[in-house]
């Protein structure tokens, strides 16, 4: 079985714990877990992640900062990027899509739909 | 006999040979040639005579007629089982969006539970109980109160979407919080998304037993929070009991901390 490695970049423990609660529903799935942006920017490029999913509001470095450098990377340029915030305004969402974000979920989120769309764009 | 004659002896044997097969198959063609004539001829002899005689006739009528009513029958059994295994499928189906939605629900709850009972440092608590509101309610504005027990007041602990000096201390009894909290009862008003007022949406109060700890006030929603769900209902419930268990866990542990601290220091002192 194809093991799918997923980054889940939130400074609220209680998200990440969701998070990683909802995925590990997928069997094949590994994840690792950065506190903030710059944590998170450290481990996407100096390990193969086969999607990453951030949030927008963090400490140190935004999800937005972390999307636009991780866009400019070229080894990184076609991974996917699952944006999760609380911020739920259209130009957010068109500001995150722009720099180069997949999805854009709001939360609060169901863990439902997050499986949903990362099964999607792992196609698995 | 010579070389030649060998050879032309070996191939008259497999010509021979070949020759016997054919005359087999021919034989056996003719056999079924003769069978098959033998079954068009009763055949012909039955429907003929069916034809001729009314009795058998009417019962070779019959025979079909008990047939394709068995089989109508047969049919009928086959669509009324299809249609009851569509039914439990749709059943099932619909008890797996409800297990899928238990499930999900009960991975918030724990979730929360969790993370209230993960530390003993009151900021941490606190922070913790406005990250799940936040994040798992949806709030946008909110304040936790804590009873202050000298004043015996409502005072702000905690704040997010307002600065925590905006919001006011209340009086047990006094006003939607100060009510909430004196009859240990949640108060609602209609939530509307993205719509701030000094009037809290929903009022928490935090008890443990009968005893009073303070509570969680929701003034705003997120603009994409459109309603509270009954998982809202639940985590409501959850945090009046688990945040008032745990910030009394954390101000209790703060008291005995700091109790240590100047017990520590007396006796270094009488010590010294």
């Amino acid at each position: 079985m194809q093991r799918h490695r997923i980054l889940i970049v939130e400074d609220s423990p209680t998200m990440r714990q969701l998070l990683v609660f909802a995925l590990k529903r997928i069997p094949s799935v590994e994840i690792v877990e950065a506190r903030d942006g710059m944590d998170g920017l450290r481990k996407v490029t100096s390990d193969h992640f086969d999607l990453a999913m951030v949030d927008i509001n963090m400490p140190v470095m935004d999800g937005l900062k972390l999307i636009h450098l991780i866009r400019d990377e070229e080894s990184l340029a076609t991974m996917p990027i699952v944006v999760i915030t609380t911020e739920g305004g259209e130009e957010d969402r068109a500001r995150a899509l722009a720099l180069g974000a997949d999805e854009y979920l709001t939360k609060p989120v169901q863990a439902g739909s997050v499986l949903a769309v990362v099964k999607g764009l792992l196609k698995i | 006999m010579s070389q030649r004659d060998g050879e032309l002896f070996e191939r008259a044997s497999e010509f021979l040979a070949m020759f016997r097969r054919g005359a087999e198959f021919t034989r056996e063609l003719v056999e079924e040639n003769a069978r098959l004539r033998r079954s068009k001829l009763e055949l012909e002899t039955r429907q003929s005579d069916a034809a001729q005689d009314p009795k058998e006739w009417e019962r070779l009528r019959e025979e079909l007629v008990d047939r394709i009513q068995g089989l109508e029958s047969e049919r009928q059994d086959a669509l009324e089982r299809l249609g009851t295994l569509e039914q439990e499928n749709r059943s099932f189906a619909e008890r797996f969006l409800q297990i899928e939605e238990e499930n999900n629900n009960l991975a918030n709850l724990y979730v929360a539970s969790f993370q209230l009972h993960s530390t003993l440092d009151l900021q941490e608590v606190l922070r913790i109980v406005v990250e799940i509101v936040i994040n798992l309610v949806g709030a946008e504005v909110l304040c936790v109160y804590g009873i202050d027990e000298r004043s015996g007041r409502l005072e702000p602990l905690a704040a997010e979407g307002r600065e925590r000096t905006a919001f006011r201390d209340t009086a047990l009894g006094s006003g939607v919080i100060g009510e909430a909290v004196a009859q240990g009862e949640i108060r609602y008003r209609e939530a509307q998304s993205g719509a701030q007022s000094d009037e809290p949406l929903v009022c928490i109060p935090l008890q443990v037993g009968e005893k009073a700890i303070g509570a969680i006030a929701l003034f705003g929603l997120l603009m994409q929070k459109e309603r509270f769900t009954a998982l809202d209902h639940e985590l409501f419930t959850l945090l009046g009991g688990h945040a008032a268990t745990a910030l009394l866990a954390a101000q209790l542990h703060g008291q005995s901390e700091r109790k240590l601290n100047t017990m520590q220091g007396l006796i270094q002192l009488l010590t010294q």
